[in-house]
Formats: C-alpha cells, structure tokens, sequence
C-alpha cells in the first residue's frame, strides 16, 4: 500500500517536474472520451431498442425468420437489411481489394518517380469526395451505363444450383440494385484501401528489398514473396478498414441500393443495407416500435463494427507477435 | 581509435602474393554516379578467387558504393549510374543483355545490419533455392542444412528449424543471412560491414567464418575497424576522397604489405589513425 502510494507520488512529481502534466492529462482525458462516448452510444442504442427487442427477440436479427417489413401493421424483421449489408460490403471487397493492392504496389514498388506524384493525388482525391457525390454519379452514370449491364450479363447464372440465388433477374432497367449498390461501393473503398496498404508498403525496410533482390529475386518476385507476406498484417488491417467503411457506408447506398425491404438473395435486386433503412425511414418512422425496430438495426450495426474492430485487433497483435 | 604507434597485426594465414590466385573479378575504370554527383571515380582493382579482399577508409567515401556496384545492387537506386566495367569471369557484368538475377545469384550479399525475412529459419534459408525454382524437399533439407552448418549456425537452430528468423540474437540472425546466401552457392560474396552491429563475440565468430568461407567462396569485404580488415583480409584496397568529395582508390596490395609498408604517406596516416 505505502510503495504504491510513494510510487504515485513519484510519478506525479515527475510529471510536473518535466512539464509533462498537462499533456499526460489531455492524452488520458482524450483516451477517456473515446470510451465514454462509445459506452454512451452502445446504452443508449441498447435502451432505445427496447421495444422491439421484446416484441421479436431472436427472431428480428435472424436469416430463417419469415421476412418482413411493414410500418403499417408494425411487423419488423431486420435480416435483408443485414444481409444487405453483409452482401453489399463482401462483393465489394472482393472486387476492390485485388484492384487495390495492384494500385499500392504499383504506386510504392513499380511507378516511374514522376508518375508517383500525380498518381497519389489522384487515390487522395477519390477518398476525399463526398459520398452525395458518388450517390448521384452513381444514379446518373454508373447505374445506367455499368451497372445495368452487368445485371443483365450476370442473370444467365440466375440457373446455376444454389448460387444461382444470388443472380435471380431481371434486373431492374434503373439499375437500383444490391448489385448497384455494392459496385458504387468499390469506388468508394478502393482508395482507403490502396492508400493505407501503399503506406504499409512504403514502410517495410528498404533494407527486406535488398535482401531479395540480392538473392536474385525479380521485383515481382520481391512483392509477392517479401513485401506483401511482410506487410499482411498492416494490409489486413486496410482490408478491415475497408470493410467497416463499406458496411456503415450510407448516403452513397440509399440512394444506388432502390430501398426495399424485400427478402431473397439475389443481387440483381434493389434492397436495403442496416445504414440505408435507417437513413431512409427514420425520419419518417409511423409508430415506437418502427423507431424502436431501426434503433435495433442500429445495436446490430453498432456490435458488427465493434467486432470487426476486435477482430482486427486480434489478428493485427496475433500476427506481429508471432513474427518478433 | 588506435594511438599512433599501434602497428597492426596481419594474420599468419594471409596469403603473401597475388601469383597464386586467379582473378575472380576485375574492377576496371569504374566511377558511379548519383544523379550528378560522382561518389566514386575510375577505379581499378582485382579481385582474387578464393581471397578475402577488404576495402576500407574513411567514412563516406564510396566503399558501399564500390562494393554494390559489384552485383548491380546499385541499379536499384533511382538515378544512380556507372562508368566503366566490372569482370566477372571475364566478362562485364555491366554489359547489355547482361541478366542481373543471374549475376546477383552468383555474387551473393551480406548487409551491415542482420535483415533476415520474418519467416522461419528454414524459409529464410531456402528463399533463395525456391526463387530458382527447386521445389524437391529433400534436396532442400540437405541443402538448408548444409548451408546453416557453413554458417556456423546449425548447432543452435537444428531443433526448431521453424522458428522466426528474427527470434534470433543479432549474430545468430547475420549467421543466417550468411547461410542465405550461401546456400544458392554464390561464387563472390559481397559483406558490407557485417559486424559493425554486433558485440565483439559474435564479430569474431563471423570473422572466424570468413575464414573458413574463403576456402569455397572469393569474398570481398567492407570494414571500418582496420584490425579487422588486417585480421581477415589478404588483400585490401585503401580507398579515400578528393577535394570534389569523390571516392577514388589511394593503395592496393596485400593486406600485409598495406599495413606494414604502405606506399603511400596518406594510407601509413590513416592506418595508424592519424586521420578518418
Ligand atoms: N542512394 C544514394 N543517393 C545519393 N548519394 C548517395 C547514395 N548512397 C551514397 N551516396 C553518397 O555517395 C558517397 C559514398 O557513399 P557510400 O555509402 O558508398 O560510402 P561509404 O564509404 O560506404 O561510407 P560509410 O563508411 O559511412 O558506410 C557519399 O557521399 C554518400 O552521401
Ligand atoms: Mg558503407
């Protein structure tokens, strides 16, 4: 008891010995800021939900559930939304990660200097353009000009078993689509992902370059064997960036994804993402349990983030470790 | 550094004269640049087989320079350039349709500080043998082991071959990067200062191993601690700046002869410490 109290006394002494007492207390009042704030947001969500978690327990959040979404005769199933989510981010990781490392290597290891610069500006500038932006390029020109023609080019596999859900036609001649959704959704994510994994790259000691190349290691052969396997934890960690990017996503989807809260799979279907349904209804919310159902979808948002963020977490730690 | 009258000792194993050695690679007129400034200007030096040749002087003055330009590792720099030639086997290895991943392979590298890949110790060994495409594991095995044995390594790590190769102390890690190395079978190896980051015992270790490497490989080596390069080197060019910052090449010789009978008044001052 008296060694901890003499130690305490001796720590703050030194920090206002040194000057530091004021940056220690902004840094631990920040710190705790974070916390409270994300502790207050999960209550308040949890206690807003309320209502509807007592009227459909288990039922709302899941896949087997009989579909359902009707104000009018307060019945709510919140699984299309999530599965909206969950398809929309995933197809567009799929498609936007590849793109994106091909871009981080090429802007860190293969572009000529004089082409690096324009380059980068060009990836800054793509996140930085805000998502009303894409949401009405997208309705006016990604839509009608991409989208609609690769719903078409995709329905034939609408006969395939089992995944032939996903590409049930016909798709819809405005293009408000999952599908739509999730391409938008690409452009969006690609330049968070390239960027951070270029700076991961750019990171990694010239001197694991060397040590390939002097090997006799070929530059491809230096990305693919060294650059990237020693990067994968940062470059996991763009991925996870990119993907919670994708699933909170809102203004861009609502207005590309055709907000219905029809159930089925396929993505040549307009739907609704967990961020689309709560954007678009909120406001306009007939009756408690309709806001108290959207604030349910938002605890589910809400806990996915959480749990991408740990999981990122662990992998990140899980894999440093393992290699120091 | 050394006081004044300190006079270096050679090593008895040194070898006295060039005759009985053939040349591995012949340095001829070759001055680099970055981008407009000339770090190293025509140089000319012979490289023996199976010698330990050393470069040493004062820092800055093109000794990594001189030694990367040995494997082409230069052509890595943006803006870096050569004039001049470089021999191997005779033929320049600067010269058009030169293959770089071959001639890297065949004079093979050690950095100043330990860089092995975050892989295990056995992936790190065989990076080099996978690179060129051999895939059988019991070639690998035997090879892998070989190598770390050159090394003087495999005593340590036999039993967990999968341990990080970065789990290892700064002298067992450049142990590793020597039996990278070697294990592609390497004709030159290339060390740039290759214990300036380790303690003492793990520097003589090293310095133990040149010796016993030399007998397989021509190794060409870059140091700044004179006894070293006297200790290890039979032969060892004393290399210093102009006025213009240029690196240019003040005496060549054997080791013994550099430093018991330097020619020159600036290479007797910089060995006994008198300057750099
Ligand atoms: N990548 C580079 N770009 C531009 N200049 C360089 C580069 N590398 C080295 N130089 C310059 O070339 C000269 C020689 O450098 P070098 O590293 O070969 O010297 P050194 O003898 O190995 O020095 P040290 O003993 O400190 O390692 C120095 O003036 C250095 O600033
Ligand atoms: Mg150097």
């Amino acid at each position: 008891m008296n060694a901890t109290q003499t130690s305490w006394r001796r720590r703050l002494t030194y920090y206002f010995k040194h000057g530091d007492v004021l940056w220690w207390a902004l840094i631990t009042l920040s710190a705790l800021v974070a916390v409270v704030l994300v502790l207050w947001i999960g209550w308040q969500v949890w206690v807003q939900s309320a209502e509807s978690r007592h009227a459909f327990g288990w039922a709302f959040v899941s896949p087997w559930a009989k579909p359902a979404w009707n104000p009018a005769l307060d019945k709510f199933q919140a699984w299309p939304a999530i599965y909206g989510s969950l398809i929309t981010a995933l197809i567009a990781l799929i498609l936007a990660v590849p793109l994106a490392l091909g871009i981080a290597v090429f802007l860190s290891e293969l572009a000529p200097p004089w082409l690096r610069g324009p380059l980068n500006y060009m990836v800054e500038m793509l996140a930085a353009i805000p998502s009303v932006v894409y949401g009405l390029w997208g309705i006016y020109v990604f839509l009608p000009l991409v989208v609609v023609p690769v719903g078409k080019a995709l329905e034939p596999l609408g006969g395939l078993p089992v995944v032939g859900e996903l590409f049930q036609g016909p798709t819809p001649a405005s293009g408000f689509t999952r599908l739509g959704a999730a391409l938008v959704l690409v452009i969006m994510i690609l330049p968070t992902i390239a960027a951070v994994s270029r700076d991961v790259l750019q990171a990694i000691p010239r001197s694991q370059r060397e040590a390939a190349m002097a090997l006799g290691a070929t530059r491809w052969e230096t990305v693919w064997k060294v650059l990237l396997p020693y990067g994968q934890s940062g470059i996991l960690g763009a991925v996870i960036l990119g993907f919670g990017r994708a699933i909170g996503e809102t203004m861009a989807v609502t207005m590309v994804i055709g907000n219905s809260a029809g159930g089925g799979y396929s993505i040549l279907k307009p739907g609704y993402t967990m961020a689309s349904i709560i954007a678009n209804e909120f406001a306009e919310a007939v009756s408690d349990l309709h806001t108290s159902a959207l604030m349910e979808i938002g605890l589910v948002l809400f806990v996915i983030t959480l749990l991408l963020n740990a999981l990122a977490r662990w992998l990140v730690v899980n894999r440093t470790i393992k290699r120091a | 550094m050394q006081p004044e009258t300190a006079v270096v000792k050679v090593s008895a194993g040194a070898q006295p004269a060039a005759a009985e050695a053939d040349t591995k690679m012949l340095i001829n007129g070759v001055s680099v640049y970055y981008k407009a400034f000339r770090a190293i200007k025509e140089i000319d030096l012979p490289v023996y087989e199976n010698r330990v040749t050393a470069f040493i002087g004062p820092s800055g003055c093109g000794k990594s320079t001189l030694l990367r330009s040995l494997n082409r590792m230069n052509d890595l720099i943006p803006g870096a350039r050569l004039e001049g030639e470089v021999l191997l086997d005779g033929e320049n290895i600067y010269a058009p349709g030169q293959d770089v991943v071959d001639i890297r392979r065949r004079v093979g590298m050690v950095f100043q500080r330990p860089n092995p890949f975050p892989m295990s110790v056995y992936d790190n060994v065989a990076f080099g043998l996978r690179l060129l495409g051999l895939r059988k594991k019991s070639v690998m095995d035997e090879i892998v082991e070989r190598s770390l044995r050159a090394a003087a390594l495999w005593e340590h790590v036999k039993d967990n071959l999968g341990q990080s190769g970065m789990a290892l102390s700064g002298g067992q890690q450049q142990r590793l990067c020597i039996a990278r190395a070697i294990a592609v079978e390497p004709e030159v190896i290339l060390m740039d200062e290759p214990t300036s980051a380790l303690d003492p015992v793990a520097t003589l270790t090293i310095e133990d191993l040149i010796q016993t490497l030399k007998e397989k490989f021509t190794i060409v080596i870059v140091t700044h601690n004179m006894q070293q390069a006297a200790r290890v080197s039979d032969f060892t060019a004393f290399l210093s700046m102009d006025d213009d910052r240029a690196g240019y090449l003040v005496e060549y010789g054997p080791t013994m002869e550099l430093f018991t009978n330097p020619r020159k008044k600036l290479t007797e001052d910089y060995i006994t410490g008198r300057f750099g």
